[in-house]
């Protein structure tokens, strides 16, 4: 069998006395969207954040293309997150002083880019995810649907393998929430790239190809019964 | 009333009668019962709006017993033929384990049957987790088709699948909202 893309192993990490994640893991291959589902407290953005390598757990592995994350030094993990990772999360979360454009074009120029190119391919993202209009202008000053576009703009820009959303939607109305999810389940199908989808909302799990539940720290796949 | 007579009526008339066969036998579990406990039982658990009719519970026993899912066991002295005690046996427990496991098809009714299966569950110890699980599931592959159908098709195609979508979100919002009351519900249920 192929190795997957991302794997997560018997995961634990407890925040003081919370037991976040008590052996959680998730297995993850090329071009894969899945639903990371489960109620509130239950370790959902937790997992994200040890796959993703913004949080060490404190025992398990992570294995990106077969690779250990925690054995990574913090330069090569930070650079892996910025070239190999993309990032959505459920308020933007946008540098405020900086226009749209510039958001967009921000992994780039920290990978070294020269601002004139960085911005020139941050103007076909925002193009391409229909938010052209907003790119002179600051996140304070552009609707909430527009933002999180600007901020899906900018998590794949860098093409990257996986994308980590998390409640990507969750500020969103329905509609523009519809609109969100039809743009990054296509656009990640278009480049291959796998989709870890934190979400607690069905009609959008519904975008993903498989779902995992985490309770109580735990992840379970459900069996396929019919 | 007039019932128009069409198939989906008969469909639903027949799901709704395997439903209560099901549902007797997992009450049965718990220990022989005439017919008559066995209904009080079935009334103030799953129906205190619409009682069962005494007709339904001997005619659903009937169907039971001829197919071996419950035996006799004792009439008691002097009694008629609503004195006989029931019990299930070895093939009723294992109908009972397999309706548990199997998840409903996502539709209108569900929410009635799925209920008295996590009741049912909870009853016996068999723990109501798993349903639950295979039913989010069952769900979820259901709602993955229609927004499949939904990105392809034209608006009118789109609409009618926001609709069935909308209604199988709130029926996973009443699965998640009872998941998280299972161990509240089982105090209640055994109390």
């Amino acid at each position: 069998m192929e190795t997957p893309l991302l794997q997560g192993l018997g995961l634990h990490k407890a925040f003081g006395p919370n037991q976040a994640l008590a052996g959680a893991g998730l297995e993850i291959g090329a071009g894969e969207i899945v639903a990371v589902m489960g109620p509130s407290g239950s370790g959902k953005s937790t997992l994200l954040h040890c796959l993703s390598g913004i949080v060490r757990p404190e025992k398990g592995q992570v294995l990106f293309r077969g690779r250990a994350l925690p054995s990574m030094s913090d330069s090569e993990r930070s650079a892996l997150r910025r070239t190999e990772f993309g990032f959505v999360f459920q308020f933007g979360q946008l540098v405020p002083e900086l226009t749209c454009l510039e958001n967009v074009a921000l992994p780039l120029r920290l990978g070294g880019m020269k601002r004139r190119p960085a911005e020139r391919l941050a103007a076909t993202w925002l193009d391409r995810l229909q938010v052209a209009d907003v790119a002179g202008s600051t996140p304070g000053r552009v609707s909430g649907g527009q933002s999180q576009r600007v901020a899906m703009a900018r998590a794949l820009i860098t093409e990257p393998s996986v994308i980590f959303a998390d409640e990507p939607t969750g500020a969103l109305d329905s509609l523009s929430g519809e609109g969100m999810m039809r743009l990054l389940s296509e656009t990640a199908k278009q480049t291959n790239a796998a989709v870890v989808l934190v979400t607690h909302e069905p009609r959008v799990a519904a975008y993903s190809d498989r779902e995992v539940v985490v309770r109580d720290g735990r992840t379970r796949e459900p069996a396929v019964t019919r | 009333m007039n019932r128009v007579y069409r198939r989906c009526v008969y469909t639903l008339c027949i799901v709704a009668a395997m439903s209560i066969g099901n549902t007797l036998l997992g009450l049965l579990e718990g220990g022989p019962k005439h017919g008559y406990d066995l209904k009080q039982l079935y009334d103030r658990q799953f129906r205190q709006d619409r009682p069962l009719h005494y007709g339904q519970v001997y005619s659903t026993l009937n169907r039971l017993l001829k197919n071996g899912l419950v035996e006799e066991n004792g009439v008691e002295a002097g009694g008629g033929p609503d004195r006989k005690r029931y019990a299930i046996t070895d093939s009723g427990v294992t109908n009972v384990e397999e309706w548990l496991k199997s998840p409903e098809n996502p539709s209108v009714y569900l929410q009635n049957t799925l209920y008295t299966k996590v009741v049912l569950a909870l009853l016996s110890g068999r723990g109501a987790q798993d349903l639950l699980d295979a039913q989010r599931g069952s769900h979820l592959r259901a709602m993955r088709e229609l927004t499949a159908r939904k990105t392809t098709g034209d608006l009118a195609d789109q609409l009618i699948c926001d609709h069935a979508l909308f209604h199988l979100e709130a029926d996973l919002r009443w699965l998640e909202l009872t998941a998280a009351r299972l161990d509240e519900l089982a105090r209640q249920l055994t109390r």
